[in-house]
């Protein structure tokens, strides 16, 4: 068979592992919670009949192209992120698309989708959207900045582009991971992390019963459906990221699951512990100490 | 329609230019609802119809007393979390609209919206004696007696007040119908709308919506 075409199919066979992976987490988290609580909690499948009732729904409502299109964006950001990095690494197979300046358009993708996002909601002309999307934008805005600059200092500690280099580098223990080896780049990105997951004390641009759930008001129906997708995709996608870059990669699948969902508890802990920020103050939070440990960690990792 | 922002009225665009404005027919969508039909195959509709019953949303919108009986269902006592039920904040989202006691004549129009805004296949159930026949209000001024006058209604739950078991059987009992196929309410509303309409109508005197609230 053609190599791109065994390709894609790889790429589409780890994007249907993630989905179900990200799906069962969204059930799974819900439940330890519940469980603490002393409740039963929703059935760790919820996630797909929540999807399956949204894309039966028979009637959906549009408010013009573009609102169609917000969804669709969202989902490409997550899926797009997805596909530009390798997933396991020495593995042929689950290498997806990562090339020589993966690193760039990952950093990118990131706010592919609240862009899009922000036109879609836009359109729909609830005032609780575009206060939901200007929130989200801001607080996005504010924790690219230590988000950047950790992952420019792992690039110049290791002077590469390429995450599938940056993987390599960390091999042979965890004492050479970036986390040991560059604790202060580890610490604005492991801050940052927190407000790109959007759990408790970031997520304020959902809050629903204050602007009842923000950017996605209007989206219902099979609309509503896409972002659900997109919802179980792109925080997986983002916990490869960051275990790509941070905690030396997976060789397999199962220490994937186990990494990655480890480094999602660190944003539940913080999430279950902590009260929710108001935007302006997340803003000033990420721009304050988190930024300041960010170029210290460029400094440190250029002069010393 | 009696409001003065509702009216027809001429506008003068930036570069001097007179605009007509129409707010309700420029601002809200005038179609009417239409019956939508099942799935054709069989064995698809049973499916969605079981997902459905295990993916219940309801809309929070607490509109009499009955609303206090709502909360402890999300409470470690009754945790109606188990059974797929979750409350949205949005009626675009939302499948089940709990009627949670007597209904003013100002909160029905409010309700009205809600339920046209809600996506079909939708539901609704009516809790307390005041859906019913108006219960303890049933010769008050300001107070609707029978509430499937107005939207349809799948289950009705009797009591003043009922307890919060007795919403959760009423939801077990809007599983069985909608398993059942007979959870139909969107359609029957868009069969009769014009009965519907009437009636509301006939209620609220300051009609300035669209007949329906897409």
């Amino acid at each position: 068979m053609d190599p791109i075409l065994v390709k894609i199919l790889y790429a589409l066979l780890t994007l249907f592992i993630v989905l179900n992976y990200g799906l069962l987490i969204q059930g799974i988290v819900p439940k330890i919670g519940a469980r603490v609580g002393r409740r039963h909690g929703i059935p760790f499948y919820q996630a797909y009949l929540d999807i399956i009732k949204n894309y039966s729904k028979r009637t959906r409502v549009t408010h013009g192209i573009m609102f169609y299109i917000g969804p669709v964006f969202r989902l490409t950001g997550g899926i797009g992120l997805l596909m530009f990095m390798p997933v396991i690494f020495g593995s042929n197979m689950f290498q997806n698309f990562s090339f020589t300046g993966d690193l760039l358009l990952v950093l990118y993708f990131q706010f592919f989708g609240v862009l899009g996002m922000a036109l879609g909601a836009a359109e729909s002309g609830h005032p609780h959207s575009a206060i939901g999307v200007s929130r989200g934008l801001s607080q996005t805005t504010a924790f690219e900045f230590p988000l950047t600059l950790g992952v420019l200092s792992l690039a110049v500690q290791y002077q590469t582009l390429n995450i599938s280099d940056i993987v390599a580098a960390q091999q042979g223990g965890f004492m050479h991971w970036s986390i040991m080896t560059n604790p202060l780049a580890a610490a604005a990105m492991l801050i940052a992390f927190l407000g790109a997951m959007g759990r408790a004390p970031f997520d304020v641009v959902l809050a629903p019963q204050e602007i009842p759930i923000g950017p996605p008001t209007e989206y219902q129906s099979g609309l509503l459906g896409v972002l659900q997708l997109n919802r179980a995709i792109f925080p997986i996608a983002k916990l490869i990221l960051f275990m790509n870059l941070l905690f030396g990669g997976a060789t397999s699948w199962p220490e994937l699951f186990l990494k990655t969902f480890l480094i999602y508890m660190w944003s539940v802990f913080v999430g279950v512990v902590f009260p929710r920020f108001r935007v302006d103050h997340s803003v000033r939070w990420f721009l304050g100490v988190p930024l300041l440990i960010g170029i210290l960690a460029i400094i440190v990792t250029k002069f010393f | 329609m009696g409001k003065e922002e509702l009216e027809k009225r001429i506008v003068l665009s930036p570069d001097g230019e007179p605009i007509e404005i129409d707010p309700i027919n420029d601002y809200f969508c005038q179609d009417l609802p239409e019956v939508e039909k099942k799935s054709s195959i069989a064995i698809l509709e049973k499916f969605q119809n079981w997902a459905r019953s295990r993916s219940l949303w309801v809309l929070g919108f607490g509109t009499g007393c009955g609303a206090i009986e709502m909360r402890p269902l999300m409470t470690p006592k009754f945790d109606a979390y188990r059974y797929g039920i979750q409350w949205r904040p949005t009626p675009r989202q939302s499948d089940v609209f709990v009627i949670s006691g007597y209904l003013s004549v100002k909160t029905l129009k409010r309700v009205i919206r809600s339920y046209e805004q809600m996506q079909g296949p939708k539901y609704v159930i009516a809790l307390g004696s005041c859906t019913i026949n108006g219960g303890m209000y049933w010769d008050s001024y300001n107070t609707i007696n029978r509430l499937d006058h107005y939207i349809p209604v799948d289950v009705y739950i009797a009591g003043c007040m009922p307890r919060p078991e007795a919403l959760l059987a009423g939801f077990e009992q809007l599983k069985k119908i909608i398993r059942e196929g007979r959870g139909e309410g969107a359609n029957l509303y868009a069969e009769n709308f014009e009965w519907y309409k009437a009636n509301q109508k006939k209620i609220i005197k300051d009609w300035d919506m669209p007949d329906y609230n897409w």
